[in-house]
């Protein structure tokens, strides 16, 4: 008989839910899914040790515990707080949470550049999308921003520190992913920067994979660089033998026609490279920057991509037609046509159906 | 008043009594030989007799509150160290003091060094922890001699190192310079810099008496705390907490700065009034050239500002004393803090808004960066007080300071946050008038100050 897990129960937004003891607030959120999840720009759970630093997952602990029902008094950091039994929290059911989150998001875009129109993480960018759940559409702020020089930190990362927020997500990669760790944190306070002090220094075989976790612009691939907007182009789930120790070989190839413009690792619903086996799917340089060939990849289909996301757009698996509910209501009497569609528009081609197209219509299926 | 007069009374009995620098006149008090001659090194002895922790105990009835300036128990800390076997315990004496107008530590370490060490090998002791650190900020890099110097002498008459006076207890202290950065006076920077990585606060809990330096229970205790546990061994925690009112015990050491005509370190027992403490020959001897007070900052320049009559005299109308629960009555709305003890005081000359700027500007140039709010609210405010200082402000920017500091405050990962925001809040609530004449007098208040106005008018206490 196997022994019996104990599970403790927590309370986020009135949903309450059974997690192993030693759960973060922020993981239990992630259970429950959608909205009661926060946003999370610097906590990344395949990075130990990070998180707690852009305080964007700010919630409200309403009961500590059943033991001591006292709220905190402070918000916490959702992600490095773990679940008492019977702690009720309150994340988007809280005015304190809304309020310090808005807070968060204008501190967050206070230097930010409003470069989204040429930057390559449009799209995918996490704080794009924070700011447009919490943002607002004007600045208060009226002073000069802070900026730096771009620079290529090694042969194929470029930073671009005035995109950065400061996450710290890139240094745990280096630390805990590389076996050389060449760059960090310099100065303090707003003018702190990511660098590696020496310029061109990052060469390790894993390095790419600071470009994956980074959640804005700021680390950039440079063979990849200007040449496409992700929305452009259809990601599919790909595998090739790769032969570099601790790469797992699982990526997602970024194609537009026959052409692979990006390799990236592949990314669960929160944006995190996804774990394979319980290993996480770190790939190595040579899978992300010299392997842009379709023949080198066994392409595996269409990646799930989110429908709220932009990347999505235009992209379908499959069709799915809309439930028919006029028979239904009329006792089985099919719908009279009142309009043919052909006999009124001089721009449809009759001999085409435009909703049995496995793909978005072309000029070529209208009249000419 | 009953309670007031007994107060008078009990004040008069122990007045002037000093603990920590009764004998820092003494000549050559800063090496062992006279130290030991004036009576040093008697509590490392009476403690070396008793049980670890019955001196805990002790530390805990003497009331004794940390000096450093968030004046939690010292007792109750020390009794949250965790004692897992076979895992080293640490004392880590927080000397980075960095606070502006704060200067107690670098006196005691600076003058009577071995009251320090005395201290600490005592609490060492206590906690049954084998190594002690000394983190001292930088810039007192005269002071590292000092102590250095003191630490040996201490070793080679046996009260450091292996079986200290034959009490089989092994005792060994170092001292470590910090960089420069205020942040690591935070005790978790602290213990990131000690371990020699970047001085980030920790995300907490893990509290240090849990996981400190290199993941051991550790216990982080400011200078002039660790020095009182000296007097408290010594006396006896029952004579010690009769000093002092209600849980304000003992003595504090103010360092007294600003428009005052005698700058300094002054030990107080923590009975008298705000204003004799400004105004008496005995304290700072009133303010030169027969200004007026016009505001002060009691507890080192992150607690909260007050005008001259709040000052003096709480939202109740009684008379405000030098103590924690006195400094601190009416809350932020019309109180302060004790802090750490560093007492500016502002003249009528004085401009508020400049003052704040500066401030604001040293919280900018000190923030970490690690967490967002602290990071980009602490440089904005800067900006912000800036331009309403040179003219260039507009009225809706002090309503959105007040907003900017609301969202710093309780938002970040340690309290320099908190330390950034409070004395703006403090400014604008108590002296908005002040910020509103700059921005409606762009030009005059280039060339001129607000002035003294009604700071020091009596305030109207409701019967």
């Amino acid at each position: 008989m196997s022994e019996e897990i104990k599970t403790i129960k927590i309370t986020i937004d009135n949903i309450t839910i059974d997690v192993e003891p030693g759960t973060t607030i922020l993981h239990a959120a992630r259970r429950i899914g959608g909205d009661v999840t926060p946003p999370a720009m610097c906590y990344y759970s395949k990075l130990e040790g990070s998180g707690g630093k852009c305080r964007t997952c700010l919630v409200e602990v309403a009961a500590g515990s059943t033991a001591d029902p006292r709220p905190m008094p402070k918000l916490v950091a959702s992600c490095r707080t773990n679940v008492m039994d019977g702690m009720v929290v309150k994340n988007i059911t809280s005015e304190k949470v809304t309020d310090a989150r808005n807070g968060v998001v204008e501190f967050l875009l206070l230097n930010h550049p409003l470069d989204c129109p040429v930057c390559d993480q449009a799209g995918e960018c996490h704080l794009q999308d924070l700011g447009y759940e919490h943002g607002k559409a004007s600045t208060r702020y009226q002073f000069a921003r802070r900026t730096f020089k771009r620079e290529d930190i090694g042969p194929y990362i470029q930073l671009h520190m005035t995109r950065c927020i400061l996450c710290y997500r890139c240094t745990y990669v280096a630390d805990q992913i590389t076996d050389k760790r060449v760059h960090g944190i310099i100065d303090r306070g707003d003018h702190a920067a990511i660098s590696t002090y020496i310029s061109k220094a990052i060469d390790n075989d894993f390095s790419g994979n600071m470009i994956d976790v980074c959640p804005v612009g700021a680390l950039t691939d440079k063979t990849f660089r200007f040449k496409n907007r992700v929305w452009f182009t259809k990601p599919v789930d790909a595998h090739r033998n790769c032969t570099t120790p601790g790469c797992c070989g699982k990526a997602t190839l970024w194609l537009r026609g026959d052409e692979v413009f990006r390799v990236t690792a592949r990314k669960d619903e929160w944006g995190e490279v996804k774990s394979f086996d319980g290993k996480t799917g770190w790939i190595c340089n040579t899978c992300r920057f010299e392997t842009k060939k379709t023949e080198s990849w066994t392409i595996e289909g269409l990646s799930n991509i989110s429908r709220h996301s932009v990347i999505g757009t235009n992209k379908y698996k499959t069709l799915e037609m809309p439930k028919e509910t006029i028979k239904e209501v009329m006792h089985g009497v099919e719908p009279k046509l009142l309009m043919d569609i052909h006999s009124v528009s001089e721009v449809n081609n009759p001999t085409v159906h435009l909703s049995d197209l496995n793909r978005s219509a072309h000029s070529s299926d209208f009249k000419k | 008043m009953q309670s007031l007069m007994n107060a008078e009374l009990k004040r008069i009995n122990t007045m002037s009594r000093k603990l920590l620098l009764e004998k820092a006149h003494v000549e050559g008090i800063r090496h062992y030989d006279v130290y030991r001659r004036e009576g040093g090194y008697r509590s490392v002895e009476k403690a070396l007799k008793m049980q670890p922790n019955d001196i805990v105990e002790e530390v805990k009835k003497s009331g004794l509150r940390g000096r450093g300036g968030a004046g939690f128990p010292t007792g109750m800390k020390w009794s949250f160290l965790a004692k897992p076997d076979g895992v080293p315990r640490y004392l880590v004496c927080n000397a980075d003091e960095s606070e502006p107008g704060t200067f107690k530590d670098r006196y005691l370490m600076e003058f009577i060094p071995h009251i320090l060490i005395e201290g600490m090998i005592v609490a060492s002791y206590a906690l049954g922890s084998n190594n002690i650190y000394i983190y001292i900020r930088g810039e007192y890099d005269w002071i590292t001699d000092i102590l250095e110097e003191a630490i040996a002498e201490a070793k080679q008459n046996g009260w450091l190192g292996k079986n200290i006076q034959g009490s089989g207890f092994d005792c060994e202290m170092y001292v470590q310079r910090g960089a420069g950065a205020y942040i690591c006076g935070e005790e978790t920077a602290l213990l990131e810099s000690l371990e020699g990585k970047r001085g980030n606060p920790r995300i907490k809990p893990p509290f240090p008496a849990i996981k400190g330096l290199w993941g051991c229970p550790t216990v982080v205790n400011n200078v002039e705390t660790l020095a009182a546990v000296v007097p408290i061994i010594n006396e006896g925690a029952e004579e010690y907490a009769k000093i002092g009112i209600g849980k304000s015990t003992g003595t504090k050491l103010i360092s007294a700065c600003g428009n005052i005509n005698k700058p300094g370190i002054y030990e107080i027992d923590m009975t008298i009034s705000v204003e004799e403490f400004i105004y008496s020959d005995e304290y700072c001897g009133g303010i030169p050239n027969g200004k007026k007070l016009k505001a002060c900052i009691p507890g080192g320049s992150s607690v909260p500002i007050l005008p001259a009559n709040l000052l003096l005299t709480t939202a109740k109308g009684e008379k405000r004393l030098m103590n924690y629960e006195s400094l601190s009555d009416g809350g932020f709305a019309t109180g302060s803090m004790m802090g750490s003890g560093g007492f500016i005081v502002l003249d009528e000359d004085q401009c508020i808004v400049k003052h704040t700027y500066t401030l604001a500007r040293f919280y900018r140039h000190e923030s970490c960066g690690q967490c967002s709010p602290c990071r980009e609210g602490t440089g904005w405010m800067e900006k912000i007080l800036l331009s309403i200082e040179k003219g260039k402000g507009k009225m809706s920017d002090i309503d959105l300071l007040w907003d900017i500091q609301r969202k710093i405050e309780g938002n970040t990962i340690c309290p320099l946050g908190d330390a950034a925001a409070w004395p703006v809040a403090a400014a604008i609530r108590h002296f908005r008038d002040e910020f509103e004449w700059h921005v409606n007098n762009p030009d005059k208040c280039l060339t001129e100050n607000f002035g003294l106005r009604h700071y020091a008018d009596p305030i109207h206490v409701p019967v």
